[in-house]
């Protein structure tokens, strides 16, 4: 057994944080670093420089612009980008409808969406939750009915993320009320600016509107955008769970905020000395990075596991619970670290060019809304009792 | 990056899996738990022959592996089978034997001939506070050991005895023979199985072994590794055996299994397993790295197993129902075991304060 990363993957490392050192615009490291809101411009900005290295789409196949790279290579570019506080790369169209696209759609349909993924001109959004269908996916109602050429689609979409940005959005629609429900579902493509769908935001706890509930009346698909078959659209929703789950975890992401709570509790004092002294304080802390410790070498296991051609069903659903158990502790870290200072809710502070005294220690503003925006994650992607289904499925075999 | 043990450890694996399984059956240990030395020699020696105590040590020493993987891999299948015997401690004495350089004394021992412990902890007096450290005085030509030990693993069968003792404002490490004048033992069964004993030594002449605390200190950390993976064995075996118990066992007419509230409880210790994996893993894989660095994996993984190792137990005697309190049934051994593997080398509260402590140096 060994930990160390080859050769070659150190050499790859370096490639990766050179890249990173020349061409990830401080501005926004520091606004992701310090936890500032990201403008659509700054997302799309972030996508362009990876497009312009061919490293955006790097899990796809060579042919339509991917690179090639091994797992443990995606892993290492995840890992480092997130280090270096990198925007994420807004996931809907390059990593959940590609892989569909790829598999499953016509070479037509890639060869029109896919570069366009690429080049940044469709901004894509995700139509698979309703307000009747949660983790229940399956009872999702949206109908489509065929006309002559076209779908007719009804119904409504809900937590779609980012969709205010949207030009495309992919949805699961019902096409048969027939046999099983699973046997009645669509994979559909469809322009946001077909007439009769409306986007409305939803203010989140935190007082953001990331998400939205998008509301579809009579609007007309051509039969094109369908992907695949007809009635198979949840194979095709379904092979996602399965594509590209490896870094589900975010240990990248979790050992950058580590990094800064750290910092925080080296440095934010409580009865005369830091935080990072405070026995129970100091004790959560410990606990969370053995946790990450031991997170990340699970990690690498699957990874060591999927490269040698294991498909990580339940392991990719114990790096999802765990990964956000850890992202969530932290959050709640970073909050007790602010005392009272967790409270000023100053809208403005979290905007770009934001020129006002800090109320209280300067990284406070956000760690109240992060914590609250992040109750999210053991929400979202299939609930953490939904994996714990999986698993009870797929190892446990109960 | 490579997570296989290697195709000569898992030749090592598999025959001593092999003969747990042939030569050292549930009867056998209930023979062994059961006899005053807590342990059957006769296993024992045939491990030996096998090449298991050999394992532990490097060529050198007269050994033919010696790495933590190596190690890892032995206690791993010992936890898995339950095994009693001398294990942690001949694998801590003689890696302080090992550093010093005295593979004659280490001979007899590896070939299963001699038995070896290891007295490191001061012992505990009945009002609750831990005796004078052990100390050493000039005696001639050599050494004279005052003190007493407590808790030393299979005290009663050993021929040898490593003991650490104050010498000169440091710890030293001393080589104190069976029946030596002024060292008396008491012996008792242990909960979980096997033996140990209270050494008390009064003028009992000793061999200095070494004068390098250092060394102790790593013949200790190989103790985490092996702890931590003989835990990881043992928690292996309690999930296994709970999993079947919740297929198998029937109640308002399914198996029990099909109670969301077990599966997701069975989901989650699962999980912690596979943590718990890593952190031993972890522990065996920064071990020759330095030794901050080496104490805080061992520290890390101890503390995970040990919150793990309870909730395993825990678990799987709560899921067994009644059947998981009783004597009879293997699994609540393996529960025991686990429980007090915690106690072994520090709990999971000792480590993580070793954890902070280690983590504010780095």
């Amino acid at each position: 057994m060994d930990l160390d990363f080859s050769p070659e993957d150190e050499t790859f490392r370096e490639e990766v944080r050179t890249f990173l050192n020349d061409k990830l615009p401080p501005r926004l490291a520091n606004k992701v670093r310090t936890g500032q809101r990201l403008s659509k411009e700054d997302m799309e900005e972030w996508h362009a420089i990876l497009h312009e290295r061919g490293w955006l789409a790097n899990h796809w196949p060579e042919e339509w612009g991917g690179t090639g790279w091994s797992v443990m290579q995606r892993f290492i570019f995840e890992l480092e980008t997130a280090i270096a506080h990198a925007p994420r790369v807004v996931p809907f169209g390059t990593s959940m409808l590609a892989p569909v696209l790829i598999k499953y759609g016509s070479e037509e349909q890639c060869r029109h969406y896919l570069p366009r993924i690429l080049d940044g001109t469709d901004w894509w959004c995700q139509g698979y939750s309703e307000p009747g269908a949660g983790s229940d996916l399956a009872s999702l109602k949206t109908q489509a009915v065929r006309e002559g050429d076209h779908y007719i689609v009804n119904g409504q979409k809900t937590w779609t993320t980012l969709g205010q940005h949207a030009d495309w959005i992919f949805c699961l629609v019902r096409t048969s009320n027939e046999g099983k429900r699973q046997e009645g579902i669509s994979f559909l493509l469809i322009d946001m600016k077909t007439p009769g769908i409306e986007v409305r935001p939803i203010k989140l706890l935190d007082g953001d509107a990331e998400v939205n509930e998008v509301f579809f009346t009579d609007v007309k698909v051509p039969v094109e955008n369908l992907v695949g078959e007809e009635n198979k659209g949840w194979t095709y929703a379904k092979y996602l769970l399965t594509y590209e789950r490896t870094n589900i975890a975010g240990v990248g992401a979790s050992i950058a905020m580590f990094e800064r709570l750290k910092e925080v509790a080296n440095t934010t004092y409580r009865n005369g000395k830091p935080l990072s002294e405070d026995p129970l304080y100091a004790a959560r802390l410990a606990k969370l990075e053995i946790d990450l410790e031991n997170m990340k070498t699970t990690n690498l296991r699957v990874l060591d596991a999927a490269g040698a051609g294991h498909a990580p069903v339940a392991e990719s659903s114990m790096l999802k619970i765990r990964g956000t158990e850890i992202r969530q502790e932290m959050n709640d870290l970073m909050r007790r670290a602010a005392g009272r200072y967790a409270q000023p809710f100053i809208d403005e502070a979290l905007d770009e060019g934001y020129n006002g005294e800090p109320v209280g220690p300067e990284w406070a503003a956000p760690v109240a809304g992060q914590y609250f925006n992040n109750r999210k994650l053991s929400i979202f992607g299939g609930s953490n009792e939904v994996q714990r289904e999986i698993i009870t499925k797929a190892v446990l075999e109960l | 990056m490579d997570f296989s043990i290697g195709e000569d450890r898992q030749m090592l694996v598999d025959s001593l899996s092999r003969y747990f399984a042939d030569k050292a059956d549930w009867k056998v240990r209930e023979a062994a738990i059961a006899s005053e030395a807590g342990f059957d020699r006769d296993v024992w020696n045939g491990m030996a022959e096998l090449g298991v105590l050999g394992a532990l040590f490097g060529e050198d020493a007269g050994g033919f592996g010696g790495s933590p993987f190596d190690i890892g891999v032995v206690f791993k299948e010992a936890g898995r089978a339950l095994s009693t015997g001398p294990f942690l401690a001949t694998l801590m004495a003689g890696k302080v034997l090992e550093a010093a350089g005295d593979a004659d004394t280490l001979e007899g021992v590896i070939s299963g001939e001699k038995i070896l412990t290891f007295a490191n902890d001061p012992a505990v007096s009945a009002d609750g506070r831990p005796v004078d450290a052990t100390t050493a005085a000039k005696s001639g030509d050599g050494w004279a050991l005052t003190g007493q030990k407590g808790v030393v693993d299979y005290l009663g069968s050993a021929d040898l005895i490593v003991v650490t003792a104050e010498m000169d404002g440091s710890t030293a490490s001393f080589l104190v023979e069976r029946g030596a004048s002024g060292a008396s033992t008491r012996d008792y069964p242990l909960i979980d199985g096997g033996s140990a004993g209270e050494l008390t030594l009064s003028n009992t002449p000793a061999k200095l072994i070494s004068d390098d605390a250092g060394a102790i200190d790593a013949a200790i950390a190989a103790g985490l590794v092996a702890t931590s993976w003989e835990a990881v064995g043992v928690m292996e075996v309690l999930r296994d055996s709970t999993l079947d118990y919740l297929k198998t066992r029937k109640q308002f007419g399914i198996p029990i299994g099909k109670f969301q509230a077990l599966q997701h409880r069975m989901a989650t210790l699962a999980l912690e397993i596979e943590q718990a994996w890593s952190a031993a893993i972890n522990a065996a894989a920064y071990f020759d790295k330095d030794t901050a660095t080496r104490d805080r994996y061992c520290s890390a993984a101890k503390f995970s197993i040990g919150q793990v190792g309870r909730l395993a137990a825990e678990e799987a005697i709560q899921m067994h129902g009644g059947i998981g309190m009783t004597w009879e049934l293997p699994l609540s051994h393996y529960a025991k075991r686990m429980t007090m593997l915690g106690h072994v080398l520090g709990d999971d509260d000792l480590h993580l304060s070793r954890f902070i402590e280690l983590s504010k140096a780095a």
